[in-house]
């Protein structure tokens, strides 16, 4: 019980009145939230909630947005992640993330797909990278479907395969955060379980925070959850205080589906 | 509800038009190109590929002459203007396309717009006065520079268009797994851009390729073969396009001939380097 706590209170993310401005628009505004170390979190709410905006702005995906901007602070390790000194880069080889929709990389084979964010920084030890390949893939459920033609273009599955290709690519350079973006939307019940049981598997060693639509993966998965509406932070708490007893009546609402 | 088979019919119709236009845009290409083959034709011969042009009276003499040299300076100059303006107009419009909140960026679209409007004679002063003046002499090289600022333009545009035709997903999709921009730039986007970068390189050199006013203050022009090696890029050059015109304006009757003879080589070039460029987008598919 007691490692229990401690572990609790390990702080790995934090952000305090965090801000992502479109323009002069707030996508999400004042968010103060602590994500706890190797703990799975998730990020529920209505479409265009800020859900996706929020979790780009804790690797920095926003810099490349035209027109965004980030105010308030975000911390990994109480290290600012947004310290103009540091390179993003770094953040970024800390913090992955798998998008909402699948990216493979569309002139690259599935196997250099599922290994580019090691061979393209000069990574070649061929064994080492097999190894990588075959484990990533079979984290993410793709493995048996295509060990036989790994030399294929990863633009020529379809489109559940290809977001399980993304989701092998990002954890084969092992983050130590996982940003999962609704990882399953677009996959079957069998993916979808077997990506479920990789999340129980990685937080072992790994923080993950999971947006989804899904109220039961939600409560499934995670330990935490968020409740964002309309670019606020309603609520946030450990994840079976949210879906059995939640403070706030918005909360409730839309966890028993009365709106959203 | 209109039937099955009057849509058929206007599909057809719609079809029937376009290659009607196709076929009234070719036939011009094909008058051009079977005349200047028929015109051509019988000068080309050994000697139009090995001998040097000479002074006219070789010609009028029956003594064997040809453009052995306007055909090697040609590549010399177009092959400088390549190197050149390949990495400088890739750079370019990677710049346009992936930094538009750099400084430099608009910086760049206004001189990029403003050499791409110039005219051709301009960018050969331009090349007059960057090379030429400095060093003292007509050259190869001064070509090279000149077609290069032909080039260069066209294939920045076309790399900047190509690169803004992938997705934006992909580069955050790179960034995502940790790599740093430049990499994500060079192994992910401009290989998935091969093909529209390929064909930008090949416009720019088809325009390059038979642009003559750049070329008359800097390669100017030789009747001969340079007599050193070296002579190639630091001497005056021939070339074709230049050539061609000085043939055609020429009151000889045999150069009339070399002149046509020319012009095939020149259509032949452009045209094998799209035929060939098409290969090799087809093969690394
Ligand atoms: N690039 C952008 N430019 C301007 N506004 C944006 C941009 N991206 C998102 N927004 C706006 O920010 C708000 C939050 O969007 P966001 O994508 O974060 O929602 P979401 O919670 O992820 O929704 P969903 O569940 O549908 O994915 C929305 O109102 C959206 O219109
Ligand atoms: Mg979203």
């Amino acid at each position: 019980m007691t490692t229990e706590k401690i572990n609790e209170q390990k702080i790995r993310l934090q952000t305090k009145d965090l801000t992502v401005w479109y323009g002069q628009t707030p996508g999400v505004k004042d968010i103060s939230l602590d994500i706890y170390d190797k703990k799975v979190t998730a990020f529920i709410g209505p479409s265009g909630c800020g859900k996706t905006t929020f979790l780009r702005a804790l690797n920095r995906m926003h810099d490349l947005t035209r027109g965004a901007r980030v105010t308030g602070k975000a911390l990994i390790d109480g290290q600012d992640i947004y310290d103009p000194k540091l390179d993003p880069v770094i953040i970024r080889r800390k913090i992955g993330m798998v998008f909402q929709k699948p990216t493979p990389f569309p002139t690259m084979s599935i196997y250099d797909n599922v290994v580019a964010g090691l061979k393209l920084v000069g990574i070649r030890d061929r064994k080492l990278l097999d190894e990588v390949c075959e484990r990533s893939l079979k984290q993410a459920a793709l493995w048996e479907e295509v060990k036989d033609r790994l030399k294929s273009p990863g633009g020529s599955l379809s489109g559940g395969q290809q977001q399980r290709l993304s989701i092998a690519r990002a954890l084969a350079v092992e983050p130590e955060v996982l940003l999962m973006d609704e990882p399953t939307s677009s996959l079957d019940p069998q993916s979808t379980t077997r990506i479920e049981e990789l999340i129980g598997e990685l937080k072992e060693q790994v923080t993950i925070i999971i947006v989804t639509h899904n109220m039961q993966q939600a409560s499934r998965v995670s330990d935490y959850t968020a409740f964002f509406y309309i670019g606020d932070l309603i609520e946030f708490d450990k994840t079976t205080k949210i879906f059995t007893n939640p403070d706030q009546k918005r909360t409730e609402e839309y966890i028993t589906g009365q709106f959203g | 509800m209109r039937s099955l088979r009057s849509r058929y019919l206007r599909g057809n119709l719609v079809l029937g038009f376009v290659i009607l236009n196709t076929i009234v845009v070719l036939i011009p290409l094909f008058i051009i190109i079977a005349y200047v083959v028929v015109q051509g034709f019988n000068y080309i011969s050994i000697d139009f590929f090995t001998k040097e042009l000479g002074s006219p009276a070789r010609g009028m003499l029956g003594e064997p002459t040809g453009l052995v040299h306007t055909i090697i300076g040609t590549a010399v100059v177009d092959l400088i203007a390549i190197i050149i303006s390949i990495p400088f107009g890739v750079g370019a419009g990677v710049m346009l396309s992936e930094y538009p909140d750099h400084w430099a960026n608009p910086v760049l679209r206004v001189l990029n717009d403003t050499l791409n409007g110039m005219p051709a004679v301009l960018k050969g002063l331009l090349a007059w006065f960057l090379v030429v003046k400095p060093m003292g002499s007509f050259s190869g090289l001064s070509g090279g520079v000149a077609l290069a600022f032909v080039m260069f333009p066209i294939i920045a545009r076309a790399t900047e268009s190509a690169l803004m035709n992938i997705p934006w997903s992909i580069r955050e999709a790179g960034l995502a797994i940790g790599l740093p921009r430049w990499r994500v730039i060079l192994s992910t986007i401009i290989p998935a851009a091969k093909t529209g970068l390929v064909t930008g390189f090949l416009i720019a050199f088809a325009r390059a390729a038979g642009e003559a006013a750049p070329l008359v203050f800097t390669s100017f022009g030789n009747n001969y073969m340079p007599v050193k090696f070296m002579g190639w890029i630091f001497g005056p050059v021939d070339t074709l396009p230049m050539r061609l015109y000085s043939l055609a304006i020429s009151p000889y009757e045999h150069w009339h001939g070399l002149g046509w003879a020319a012009a095939i080589v020149l259509l032949s070039v452009i045209i094998a380097s799209f035929v060939i460029a098409r290969f090799v987008i087809r093969d690394k598919k």
